[in-house]
């Protein structure tokens, strides 16, 4: 297995320099989420207004894949409509899901792109997905159903 | 450094050993030749322990104690021939006191679900205490929080000091005439440390306490004679001890034993059945309801065989001499920090580090991709992680086939990880 493949420079780059982290208010729900295998976990929180995902803000502990990704995601779907950002986070999903074999809209998932490779490391894919599922946890839980549907 | 270690490792020759493992000569992808340094995780296993099992399914199988032909007497032999292996090799005063599990867990389980359930004095009930300790596996831990809960007894645990050894200090009034159960580990399989487990006995039993000890990863280091140990009940699995998976033992102390009633309910269990109520068989099969794991108890007997015939005291100077070989060499890597004992005194071969602020996880993973495997995460020992500030560690492990060059590789793999990640 390639290493440079699974850690990408913009995955080094955003772990070493997390965008949006920290806990800001306001927000409408927070959630934690842990990766019982490995201990990683986040916390975090979202603000909607409007029908925008207006912020997004969390702590995270974990290793550089997990981090990275909360950093890309919350930078992706921070100012857009929920629907576009559920969208995004289905997106990712088919991604990681993938084996590495799947062609996706790079010019949609932006840096989240970079984490291809990571699909091909099925320990790992968890540690990319982990914020993704939090943030879609609170997400529903912030948002009334209609903006959703 | 190795020719140093080469000496003390005189007892028997390790490279010649390896050649018992079919697994350590075969090569990852790329061609890169293995490193196994996740021996805590699950021991590999000799060509004479695959071959056990192997010409067991091949040659003898049938099920155990209930068929009657011929087959079914050469399968209950050699499944009783392992607890008379198992019996021996720990130095148990009867073969009735080894009771086949699946795995420590099991085991565990099996003393915190009766003792909850016994309606003899050995009963844990409401105002009871029970003693852990802070560096136990989950396994440890939560069969007796929930014996706790559903009886309303007490759980209190010793701490640890900063060097990853009990704290002994409040012995005395953590193990008080309330206590019923004080459960420990005897080598930690996070910090590596050898508990005294001489003094805690002497005053569990001071008290009138029983004492269970999780020897997960003493058994397979250690010599071990239970008799001398004076414990009342112990817990082991076979495949951290070059044995198969599925197969583990929960030896206890015959009048005990006998004053437990049973665990799982089922076939081979009972004496005698009728619709309204049962009676049950004694020791050890009244704790092994169903048909146990045959050929995995004829690999674990295998295995012991094996592990006498190099005998465990060299076994132990083995993990002792490489423990201290692989303490020296992670000395020299700059910001790495072990938790747990950093001496090898009364120390096992576990060491679990931290590695400047490299996620445990990514050290395996860049570590893997040389071909070195190790474990990252909390190895079920979430408190203690949470004791030294921290969620999860590297940890290497090592066995009597482990070689200096191994921890070399380590050693070098580490630097190598430093490197990637542009940590100076």
């Amino acid at each position: 297995m390639d290493l440079n493949s699974l850690y990408q420079e913009i995955i080094l780059d955003h772990y070493k320099h997390p965008l949006h982290a920290g806990l800001r208010t306001p927000y409408e729900a927070e959630v934690h989420h842990v990766n019982p295998t490995c201990g990683d976990e986040i916390t975090l929180r979202v603000h909607v207004d409007e029908g925008l995902v207006a912020d997004v803000s969390y702590e995270a502990e974990g290793c550089s894949i997990s981090q990275a990704s909360a950093s890309v995601m919350s930078d992706l779907v921070i100012g857009k409509p929920i629907d576009e950002a559920m969208a995004l986070h289905e997106e990712f999903l088919t991604l990681m899901q993938g084996r590495g074999q799947v062609d996706v809209d790079d010019e949609r998932l932006e840096d989240a792109i970079a984490f291809a490779g990571v699909a091909k490391f099925p320990a790992r894919i968890k540690c990319a997905l982990m914020s993704w599922m939090a943030w879609k946890d609170a997400t529903v839980q912030s948002a009334p159903v209609e903006e959703q549907s | 450094m190795s020719a140093q270690v080469d000496q003390r490792l005189t007892a028997f020759d390790v490279t010649r050993l390896r050649a018992d493992f079919p697994i350590l000569g075969r090569r990852l992808d790329g061609g890169r030749p293995l490193v196994y340094l996740d021996s805590a995780n699950t021991s590999q296993k000799p060509q004479v322990v695959i071959d056990a099992v192997s010409e067991h399914l091949a040659v003898h199988n049938a099920n155990v104690a209930r068929a009657m032909h011929q087959l079914g007497a050469e399968s209950t032999a050699a499944f009783e021939d392992a607890r008379d292996k198992v019996s021996r090799f720990v130095g148990a005063a009867s073969r009735d006191e080894v009771v086949f599990t699946k795995n420590s867990t099991e085991a565990l389980n099996l003393v915190a679900n009766t003792l909850a359930w016994a309606e003899s004095d050995l009963g844990v009930g409401a105002g009871d205490e029970v003693v852990i300790t802070e560096m136990e596996h989950h396994s440890n831990i939560v069969p007796w929080q929930l014996l706790c809960q559903r009886k309303g007894s007490k759980l209190r645990w010793f701490g640890l000091t900063d060097e990853g050894r009990l704290d002994l200090d409040d012995i005395e009034e953590l193990i008080n005439e309330r206590t019923k159960v004080v459960s420990l580990v005897w080598v930690s399989n996070m910090l590596g440390t050898i508990n005294p487990l001489d003094v805690i006995i002497a005053r569990a039993h001071q008290v009138g306490a029983v004492v269970v000890v999780d020897a997960s990863q003493a058994v397979p280091q250690l010599p071990v004679d239970l008799v001398a140990l004076g414990a009342d009940f112990v817990a082991f699995t076979g495949h951290k001890m070059v044995g198969p998976t599925g197969i583990g033992v929960l030896w206890g102390r015959r009048e005990l034993l006998a004053q437990l009633p049973p665990f799982l309910g089922g076939g081979e269990m009972i004496e005698t059945v009728t619709m309204a109520r049962s009676t049950y068989a004694p020791p050890p099969h009244r704790f092994e309801a169903g048909t146990p794991p045959i050929a995995e108890a004829v690999g674990l007997g295998a295995a012991v065989d094996y592990l006498s015939a190099i005998g465990m005291d060299n076994v132990a100077a083995h993990e002792q001499a490489i423990t201290a070989y692989a303490l020296e060499g992670l000395a020299t890597v700059g910001g790495l920090r072990v938790l747990g004992p950093t001496q090898p005194i009364d120390r096992g071969g576990a060491v679990s580090f931290q590695l400047a602020d490299i996620h445990p996880h990514d050290v395996s993973q860049v570590l893997d991709s040389l071909g070195i495997a190790v474990r990252a995460g909390h190895h079920c020992a979430k408190p203690a992680h949470h004791r030294f500030g921290c969620q999860s560690t590297t940890r290497a492990s090592f066995y009597l086939y482990t070689l200096p060059e191994e921890i070399d590789a380590l050693v070098d793999g580490l630097e190598h990880t430093k490197r990637f990640f542009k940590v100076s």
